[in-house]
This record gives structure tokens, C-alpha cells and sequence, in this order.
């Protein structure tokens, strides 16, 4: 493709040294009428201070409600290439591990039925192909979907579920994140492909409670890799730390929240039981420290963005949970929540604003979760609770 | 040629094929871990192998070409395996230590950046601006990438107290981790919508677009058969135009860009925490957003200034408190700054100790 447009104001976003994503659209401008658009189109967003798309219409696949997104941009006839521009989610392998057979592949269909533009990966966590007609949506899923990859999720649906490293290459993971993610995958395809709840419902799985995969902010289910059990030491390697300059005092005691360690100049000593597992001394003494023995995770609910009343962090509903597949404890917790959202949520309503909306204890008796102190952050400060008839005399 | 037999709900493909045999070797049984460059780490395994990850830069919004430069990489360095990490840097993984030099000569050679391993920036999470998205109140890519430049000593080299997250929203729904995040630009709109009473009949559901707002400053018209805002009322979200395309509510002249900080996920030292108000406004200023970068290169250098080893932005302002954080950066503190939402109260001050 010859270049069409003149991109004065993107041009500039060619220079200085960290990757350009402009360099990336004219590389796909290269061989696809639709992205030597995208950089007109995108010029022109960047002239006017303002968006040119217009929301998304209707578009799929057979048999599928969601995993494609529809996008029509508001001039389209000045920029024809991009009057559709349609984003398809492809769900990623867990954990975001590739070969480069099957990525290879990937790419030559997609060039072939779309954009050439990608996304490594999408917020949610998909591998999001940037950009098609509506005419290419069926032959490229079953191109796809031959080769052995289905569609994410998007609408109100479970969305396509993400995790960390995990035991992948992580030393400090408790559960294996991406065996969870993969079985919670499969386990509920027709709700990620067949939008039917009020609104989107997503699970991220973090080994430990360092959170790489952001799952305590950004997702209605996280599940959190946890231990009970002594942290184990090895004074050896505590030694190895201080021969090399670390100030252990003032970089792991001091900084240790509920002040459970000491350290004399000889040895590390950890009372475990006042222990809250924030992962601070671990992470910074990979060496000399490691989670206890006994392994699982603690799920909690509810996070999200600020829309519409603000954001949310999730909320401890079950301290601690035993993560072996099949994974059937999470299986069903989770069927239990959706029965009871899909029963009283409202259109547009998350998982953690019907909690807000309807209280905790109606939810927790809903699911069938006993109360436990590590629930909450504090008790309640008010007078005013209520009490069930059998309660009472 | 016709097309292959679809499939439908098989999920996707099973990650074991995709790790490269020292880690199905060693799956779950990693014994610890050393960062030895900024963009290098290696982790050992109880059996005492090991894998070096070389970690590479990339802007996310990448073309086929540069997905296949990486696989011609990870082909004639790691066997062909690499994987993405959850900020969508690229990581090579070798199982092979006379070949981790080679590989990072290779991708310097082909203009690569390596880094973010450590107490650096990494890359920034963010959303699809005006690339993809219809309801963008400025780009996301343009942002990222001229805070990347600025900042990129922090990538590659240098370090900080500690880990610094960036992110980008193109507007308030924020499909990034913006709320969480220690130092996050966010789309903003300061004009209610204009409803376009000649399409929303036809184009809007009635009911589920008064529903949509937060502040209940959408009404019925009905000598119209559309809806009416209350602007006393609305404070600009743009949740009703996500619902109703004919409330259209960008506005090139006073949409712009505010900055969030201090918050974070990781349950590290202290509890993960919201990203908190510190400008209200910036002007939409592209391709460089230079009042943008100007006031977080203002936030970014009184945090190196002040913290502590191991302090995150957000738990440095916690120790010195917001009234001095506002007087280090000379930030104008104005009434936006002061919660009148859903979650006000609990922001106010209790207490009559607070530093001069």
C-alpha cells in the first residue's frame, strides 16, 4: 500500500526511544488498506482533540453473543478502510505463554482476514485482534477455532479470566494460577460466550498476595494465593543478605506491618501466629524466606472501576479455601453467586454494588458463607442490625 | 478454497504446550530468584536449574511484523518460547546461559528497549483511546508513549524507591488499572452531554438510560419523547452516553486529562490503596501532552526526593501526609480536590493534628 495520508501530528510520536505505536499502525500500513486509514482516521482524532468512533453495533459470530466488539468510525467516507473496524477477543493461554508456531499461524490469518494490528493483550487480559469487516468475522473464527483457540468473553458475561506467572517461574506462587484460570475457563465457556447476566462478571488469580495480575482491583472474583504455616527460613541465605549490604532492620524489620520479626545482627526470628502475610519480607529476602507449607487461596469479592459509584476493592469471603483441581469448592461458590446476582442485580449492576446494595450478611447467607472477623476491617460502628425471628424467644 | 470445519466452546489452547521444557521440567518447584540487570532475571529451580527472562519493551499495540520479529528472536534463542507479562512487556525466556548475552546484544541491535525488572517504571497499562474506543476522552497510546520517553532512564537504568505503576484511562470507565495505580492519567469530560433530541426516540432505551446515571440527573421529556439533564446535577461521567449514543458528551475544548496517585494493588506493607485527586484538569494537548508530562515529572521527582527504600508513591504520601505532598509539589489545591461523592466522608480530616 502506498502512503495515503499526511500524519504531521502522529509523526512526532515516532521519536525519542521507548517503542512507538505509530511505527507499529504504518508498519501494518503497509500491506492493509484498513490500517493505512486507521493512521489518517487517527490524525484526524488527534487534529479535532475528539474520538471518531461511534459505539458499537451488533456484530458476532454464529452461536456466540460477545467476544467481538463492533466499531464503525463517524467519517467514513473520508476514511473507507476503517467504516468497519471491528475488535475480535481471542482468549489468551494462561499466564500469556506462547509458541512461536502457533503465534506465527495467528498472525498469517490475521493479516489475511484483518488489520494486522494487535494488541498484546487487552486490558482484561485477551489476545485482541485490532481491526476487520464484518464479512471476515466467520471465515476467520473458523480459521482460529480449527487451529484450537475460541473467543473471549465481552457484555454482560464472564469475562475472559486472567492470572499471574504463577508456578510457571514464580517462587512464591501458592496455588497453580494457571491451571485454576484454564479449568474456571472451561468449566464455564457458555457463560463467557453467551452473555446472560446483568453485567460483566470477571476472576483474576494471583499466586500470592503480591497481586501481579491486579486481581483485589479489577476483578468480581479474586482469588489470592495464601499459606498457613510458618514462614521457613533459612539463616544461611539471612547471613548471605547481610554480608552483601542489605540493612536488614531497617529494610525488612522495620518495615514488617504488624512488627512480627526480629533480627540481632545473627538471626531472623518470625512470630508466625502475628504473621499477616503481606509477602514484604518474602519478596525482598527471596533467598532466605519462603511461604509456609500449607497451601491455598483466600477468594474475595466485588472489585471494580469507579463506574458508576465509584471503585471498589474486593471483599475477604473466605479466608482461606484449598485450591486442588478440580476446583469444585470455587466452582460452586461461584454458581451460588451468580443464582443470587441473577436473581436481584439490576441492568448494569456489578457483583460488589448488589453486596453494597443489599448487605453483606444477606449475601454471605445467600452463598452460605459463615460470618468470620476476617471479613472485615472493623465491626460496625451503628447501633442498628437486625435480628431473625429464630434468633429470638 | 473453503473453510476449515469451526469449533465452538473449546476454550483456549492448553498452556502446557506453550512452556518451554525447563519450565514444565521445573513447574511449581522454583527455589528463588535474582534480578541481575534491569531487563534480566534469572530464576533457580529446587533442582538447580535455571531460566534467564529478558524483558523488552513493547508500545501493546503491536502489527503482525513485530510479533514475528519477536518469534524469529525467541526461535533462535529460546527454543521458540516467550510469554507476555501482565503490563505487556515481552519476555524472552532462555534455559540457556551462553545465550543470554547473544540475545540481548540481538535486541539492541534491532533498536530494542530492556528494563523494568526492579525498583523501576514498567510499562504502562492502558486502554485503547482514540485508536479504537467511542467514548475516549483523550488518547491512551500518544499518553503512554511520551511518558515512556520521558521517563525511560527508569526503564532501562535507573532506580527508585520503589516500583513505579503508571496507567492510562481514556475516559472514567477506565478499562485500566487507573484506580489503583501510583501515578494514573485519566480521561476527563467537564461538560454535561447535549442530548440529540432528534435521534434518541429511535437510537436510546428510555428507562435504562435515566437508570444509568449516578446523580439521577437524566429525566424523562416527554412532549419530546426524550430526555432532559439536570447540569446542576451531572458531574460529567459519561456513563448515559455509553448507554445512549445520542447524548453525545466530548468536547475537544474542555475535555482533558487529570491526574491520579498514590494508590497500588499489592498487599506489600500495607493494604492496597485507591489512586487519589491531585489535578483536576489538564488540557487535552496532543501529540505531546506537555502539561501532562510536566506535572507528573513534578510528582515523580518529589517522590524520588522523599521516599524511603521499599516506599510506594502512595505510602511515602501516607507517612508525610497529603497537606505536605500538595506544598512538596506546589500543586494548587482547589475545591475539586474535595470529595463530594459517594464515598466524601470518609476523606475528611478528624483530627485537629496536621503538619503546618
Amino acid at each position: 500500500m502506498p502512503k495515503k495520508y499526511d500524519t504531521p501530528l502522529l509523526d512526532q510520536l515516532e521519536k525519542g526511544s521507548y517503542p512507538s505505536f505509530v511505527t507499529e499502525i504504518k508498519k501494518a500500513a503497509v500491506k492493509h488498506e484498513s490500517a493505512n486509514d486507521l493512521l489518517g482516521a487517527l490524525e484526524q482524532c488527534y487534529k479535532d482533540k475528539k474520538t471518531h468512533w461511534k459505539h458499537g453495533g451488533i456484530v458476532g459470530v454464529r452461536g456466540y453473543g460477545g467476544g467481538v466488539i463492533g466499531r464503525y468510525s463517524d467519517i467514513p467516507d473520508q476514511f473507507p478502510g476503517v467504516a468497519h473496524f471491528h475488535t475480535i477477543r481471542i482468549n489468551q493461554p494462561s499466564g500469556f505463554f506462547y509458541n512461536t508456531k502457533a503465534l506465527r499461524e495467528l498472525m498469517d490469518l490475521w493479516d489475511h482476514y484483518g488489520s494486522g494490528l494487535t494488541n498484546f493483550h487487552g486490558s482484561t487480559g485477551d489476545l485482541v485482534l485490532l481491526g476487520t469487516k464484518t464479512e471476515n468475522l466467520e471465515p476467520l473464527f473458523a480459521e482460529v477455532s480449527s487451529r484450537g483457540w475460541d473467543l473471549g468473553g465481552s457484555g454482560s458475561a464472564m469475562r475472559t479470566p486472567s492470572c499471574c506467572v504463577g508456578p510457571g517461574r514464580c517462587e512464591w506462587s501458592n496455588i497453580d494460577t494457571l491451571d485454576i484460570t484454564y479449568s474456571i475457563t472451561q468449566e464455564f465457556q457458555d457463560e463467557m460466550h453467551r452473555p446472560a447476566f446483568p453485567y460483566k462478571y470477571k476472576f483474576k488469580t494471583s499466586g500470592c498476595a503480591v497481586d501481579c495480575i491486579a486481581s483485589i482491583a479489577r476483578a468480581d472474583c479474586s482469588i489470592i494465593g495464601t499459606w498457613k504455616g510458618d514462614i521457613r527460613i533459612d539463616q544461611d541465605a539471612v547471613k548471605w543478605y547481610a554480608k552483601n549490604g542489605m540493612d536488614i532492620n531497617a529494610e525488612i524489620i522495620n518495615r514488617c506491618p504488624t512488627k512480627c520479626m526480629s533480627y540481632d545482627g545473627k538471626e531472623l526470628q518470625i512470630a508466625n501466629e502475628d504473621c499477616s502475610r503481606c509477602m514484604h519480607c518474602i519478596a525482598k529476602m527471596t533467598k532466605a524466606l519462603r511461604p509456609g507449607k500449607e497451601k491455598g487461596a483466600t477468594i474475595l469479592i466485588g472489585s471494580k472501576a469507579p463506574f458508576v459509584v465509584g471503585a471498589l476493592l474486593s471483599w475477604v469471603v473466605v479466608p482461606f479455601m484449598k485450591m486442588e483441581p478440580p476446583y469444585t469448592e470455587i466452582k460452586e461458590l461461584t454458581r451460588k453467586i451468580w443464582e443470587w446476582w441473577d436473581e436481584f442485580g439490576k441492568n448494569r449492576e456489578r457483583t460488589g454494588e448488589l453486596i453494597e446494595r443489599k448487605g453483606m450478611r444477606n449475601f454471605l447467607e445467600a452463598v452460605g458463607l459463615d460470618p468470620q472477623p476476617a471479613m472485615i476491617r472493623e465491626p460496625r460502628r451503628d447501633p442498628f442490625y437486625f435480628w431473625q425471628p429464630d434468633e429470638l424467644k | 478454497m473453503s473453510a476449515p470445519q469451526r469449533k465452538t466452546d473449546i476454550g483456549p489452547p492448553h498452556f502446557k504446550q506453550f512452556l518451554p521444557p525447563v519450565i514444565q521440567k521445573n513447574y511449581a518447584s522454583w527455589k528463588y530468584h535474582e534480578v541481575l540487570r534491569p531487563g534480566t532475571m534469572v530464576h533457580v529451580a529446587e533442582s538447580g536449574d535455571k531460566v534467564w527472562s529478558v524483558r523488552m519493551a513493547s508500545p501493546r499495540l503491536i502489527s503482525t511484523d513485530f510479533v514475528r520479529d519477536v518469534c524469529d528472536v525467541a526461535d533462535k534463542y529460546c527454543d521458540g518460547f516467550f510469554r507476555f507479562t501482565s503490563r505487556h512487556n515481552v519476555e524472552f525466556l532462555v534455559s540457556d546461559e551462553s545465550k543470554v548475552k547473544p540475545l540481548e546484544d540481538d535486541l539492541k541491535k534491532r533498536g530494542m528497549v530492556m528494563g523494568g525488572i526492579g525498583p523501576r517504571v514498567s510499562n504502562i497499562v492502558h486502554t485503547q483511546g482514540w485508536v479504537h474506543c467511542h467514548s475516549a476522552a483523550t488518547d491512551a497510546s500518544g499518553l503512554v508513549k511520551v511518558i515512556m520517553d520521558e521517563f525511560i532512564d527508569y526503564f532501562t537504568t535507573k532506580e527508585l524507591p520503589n516500583k513505579v505503576r503508571f496507567a492510562v484511562a481514556c475516559c472514567t470507565n477506565m478499562c485500566g488499572a487507573v484506580h489503583c495505580s501510583d501515578i494514573a492519567l485519566v480521561g476527563v469530560h467537564r461538560k454535561p452531554p447535549i442530548p440529540d433530541h432528534g435521534r434518541i426516540p429511535n437510537m436510546c432505551e428510555i428507562p435504562s438510560t435515566i437508570a444509568s446515571c449516578p446523580t439521577g440527573a437524566i429525566s424523562p421529556d416527554p412532549a419530546k419523547k426524550s430526555l432532559k439533564i439536570n447540569n446542576d446535577k451531572c458531574m460529567y461521567c459519561g456513563n448515559c452516553y455509553s448507554v445512549c449514543p445520542a447524548l453525545p458528551i466530548s468536547d475537544p475544548v474542555n475535555d482533558g486529562v487529570a491526574i491520579v496517585v498514590g494508590g497500588k494493588v499489592t498487599n506489600l506493607r500495607t493494604a492496597p490503596k485507591f489512586s487519589k485527586l491531585v489535578y483536576p484538569w489538564l488540557p487535552n494537548n496532543p501529540p505531546k501532552w506537555p502539561e501532562v508530562t510536566n506535572a507528573v515529572k513534578g510528582i515523580l521527582e518529589a517522590y524520588v526526593k522523599g521516599a524511603q527504600k521499599h516506599e510506594r508513591v502512595g505510602e511515602w504520601i501516607d507517612r508525610i501526609g497529603w497537606e505536605k505532598f500538595f506544598k512538596l509539589t506546589k500543586i494548587p489545591f482547589t475545591f475539586q480536590h474535595i470529595d463530594d461523592f459517594t464515598f466524601a466522608r470518609e476523606t475528611f480530616r478528624t483530627t485537629a493534628a496536621f503538619k503546618w
